[in-house]
């Protein structure tokens, strides 16, 4: 076990790490330490002030991103997981609409995200539907490669990340402190508020931390979806992988990591997941 | 080449078929293994082929097949992860099919074996396009960025140093070329379009694309802003920083005003961008503007005052590739130089190298449409069957000469490619 981990987790962490700490040159990266990768992406961070350089301003707008979709995978793997846990019954019936919400991941990722695009186009089917409905003039825009298309994927994409963490919290409460909640006179949204919520935080933060760390990581729905005009931190590691700037890519890939690991560990402050588990 | 002096040629195409499942699997090794005559004997020409999906053609495997016995297996990637595979994976592909700009970073890099032109058939009807930057009738066309000529030749088989002249040693043996230039929806226009300047026109906000490879993406702004006269270049392809910070504060601007629609990577993006009307004015590839048109709707590859941006694709061989391997690789590079290929890419609108033996394999018409610029004789259809032109008309651009004479620059990699990169990830993030 601490082999595997080890040779498949510490190792490449470490390598992408020192690599980060290498020079390169057009075709092949040079074992000699620098702090290039490192002084070139954070340039002009402290010049420019108050206006933002480009890394900040990724870090804003993927942060931005980041926020609105993890709202929104709340609000609705909430709304979902209680429908699932408090109003379904029986336990066949449970598990059955627990199945249909994966039939999407039958498909894979890249698929379910494209077939948004003939949907979205400025002659796709809901711009049609809008336009022969009299309800706008002029096809919307901003449906596609806008935020809204590449948040819209995201929602999609993810929101069953947050369904399955909150569903088995939800689940494992103990009814009859429901029951205690409503015969102390609680209203439903008190019962809500004060008994389940706390009672789902574990499920909470665990699906929070699935969206979270792959919304920050990801560069293909924010290109696909964005129309590779949205800047994420992903996306900086790909164009300088494929420009072969493997030192200032894994540079990227470092700064990725702290941050996420900075949301990560500012979430599990929240509630101590080994604590609630 | 000594092809015919090997049993393979005379193994029945059963007993070929029966192996090659066998050998698929040997195949991604056979790097390793060497000096074993009598085993090769036995064993089925297989090719694995790196490169772009755009030329890796179902069709001319087939014909390949049929021809010399030889299985090619494809490798499809991006354009820039054929430049990665090659550096980083050299034993993962025993021929490549990559783009002359690349070479700045593949040569040095040491993973290409050098083309040896003694073993090369049509070697000295290479089209002078390639080797001299200039048209068969000796006029020179525009060499700025990594024109063809500057990276085709080294000194010796491993040599990693461009070589000033013609040599006997290829980077790259020419597959493909074309002179690239804006693609448009004239039924969506519905006005003549002459200038580069169009691209950023705020007529079209909303309505424009770009190609999402900054090193080319920026050769296409580089046009708007020469034919807008904001600034004259010394070599577009070889950009100053302070010309990439110029040419980078005007995409910038466009960008920020909203006048692309999406930035396109892969060539099937390209079409559908064109074909849903998303766009209307675009950077574009010759096989894209004739998948729309196949599709039955109108799509022009524009002529614009200012010339082309040209490019080309070539051949090269893996360092790993040694022994009957290597034979292989020369018999069926030479194959493809000898016609059939050439007219299939041809009628793709593309150019081939070798433009004697394309021509023997045309129909006289399909010459003529193609590469003369002359009125099609009769109704010109891809090699797909599907129909690309009624009879009467003529090519976008007109003849070989006209197009490839009006080429203003070169796909490149700039000496500043570093700093290109970290500007175009801020023009992004803009």
């Amino acid at each position: 076990m601490g082999l595997v981990f080890a040779l498949f987790f510490v190792l490449p962490l470490a390598l992408v790490v020192v690599v980060s700490f290498w020079d390169y040159n057009d075709y092949e990266i040079l074992p000699s330490f620098t702090f290039r990768s490192y002084t070139e992406t954070f340039e002009g961070c402290y010049d420019q002030l108050p206006g933002l350089c480009t890394i900040f301003k990724t870090y804003v707008t993927t942060a931005e991103l980041c926020f609105a979709v993890w709202a929104i995978t709340l609000v609705i793997g909430f709304t979902i997981s209680y429908f699932l846990a408090f109003h379904v019954r029986s336990l066949t019936m449970q598990i059955v609409l627990a199945l249909l919400c994966t039939i999407p991941f039958w498909t894979s990722n890249v698929i379910r995200m494209i077939s948004w695009i003939p949907l979205l186009g400025r002659n796709g089917l809901v711009n049609q539907a809008l336009t022969h409905a009299g309800v706008v003039d002029a096809p919307l825009e901003w449906l596609l490669y806008s935020r809204f298309s590449v948040i819209l994927a995201f929602v999609h994409l993810f929101t069953f990340f947050m369904v399955i963490p909150i569903f088995n919290s939800m689940v494992r409460i103990d009814r009859r402190l429901i029951e205690a909640a409503y015969d102390a006179g609680a209203s439903g949204w008190q019962t809500l508020w004060n008994v389940v919520v706390p009672l789902c935080k574990p499920g909470i933060v665990i699906g929070s931390i699935f969206v979270v760390t792959i919304v920050m990581g990801d560069f293909v729905t924010v290109g696909v979806m964005g129309g590779q005009q949205i800047a994420s931190a992903g996306k900086i590691i790909e164009t300088r992988l494929n420009a072969l700037q493997f030192p200032p890519a894994a540079a990227n890939a470092v700064i990725l990591l702290a941050a996420t690991l900075l949301i990560i560990t500012a979430l599990t402050k929240v509630v101590d997941i080994r604590k609630e588990l | 080449m000594t092809q015919d002096t090997r049993p393979t040629v005379k193994l029945s195409r059963r007993t070929l078929l029966r192996g090659s499942a066998a050998v698929a699997g040997v195949a991604a090794g056979s790097g390793a293994v060497t000096g074993f005559p009598a085993v090769w004997s036995a064993e089925p020409k297989v090719l694995r082929y790196l490169g772009t999906a755009v030329n890796q053609s179902a069709d001319i495997a087939k014909k390949v097949k049929e021809d010399t016995g030889i299985t090619i297996e494809y490798v499809a990637v991006t354009t820039d992860d054929v430049t990665k595979r090659v550096i980083t994976q050299p034993n993962s592909y025993d021929i490549v099919d990559t783009e002359y700009f690349a070479l700045k970073k593949l040569v040095p890099a040491g993973n290409l074996k050098a083309m040896n032109g003694k073993k090369i058939k049509e070697y000295d009807n290479i089209t002078p396009v390639i080797t001299k930057c200039e048209l068969p009738d000796g006029t020179k066309i525009g060499d700025q960025g990594t024109a063809p000529k500057k990276v085709m030749f080294v000194e010796g088989e491993h040599s990693t140093k461009f070589a000033p002249g013609m040599t006997e040693w290829a980077t790259l043996i020419p597959t493909t070329y074309n002179a690239d230039t804006l693609g448009i929806r004239p039924d969506l226009i519905k006005r003549p379009i002459s200038s580069w300047a169009e691209l950023l026109n705020p007529e079209f906000k909303g309505k424009a694309a770009l190609l999402n490879i900054p090193s080319i993406g920026i050769m296409d702004a580089a046009m708007v802003v020469e034919a807008t006269g904001q600034h004259k270049y010394a070599d577009k392809g070889n950009m100053t920083k302070a010309e990439i910070d110029l040419t980078m504060k005007v995409l910038t601007d466009a960008k920020k005003s909203g006048q692309f629609r999406a930035f396109w990577k892969d060539f099937n993006e390209s079409v559908n961008l064109m074909a849903s009307g998303e766009t209307v004015i675009q950077s574009m590839w010759s096989p894209a503007v004739t998948a729309v048109k196949s599709k039955g709707i109108p799509c022009v590859f524009q002529p614009l005052k200012e010339g082309y941006r040209s490019w080309a694709t070539g051949f090269a061989v893996s360092k790993a590739v040694t022994g009957m391997k290597e034979d292989v690789a020369y018999e069926f590079v030479n194959w493809f130089l000898s016609g059939w290929a050439g007219a299939y890419l041809n009628r793709q609108g593309y150019y081939s190298a070798v433009l004697p033996t394309a021509k023997a394999a045309m129909e006289p018409y399909e010459w003529a449409f193609w590469m003369e610029g002359k009125p099609a004789e009769k109704d010109i259809h891809a090699p797909d069957g599907t129909l690309l032109e009624k009879a009467g008309n003529t090519r976008d651009g007109g003849s070989f000469d006209q197009r490839m004479g009006k080429v203003a620059c070169w796909n490149a990699i700039m000496d500043e490619n570093d700093y290109m990169v970290r500007k175009w990830n801020e023009f992004i993030a803009a």
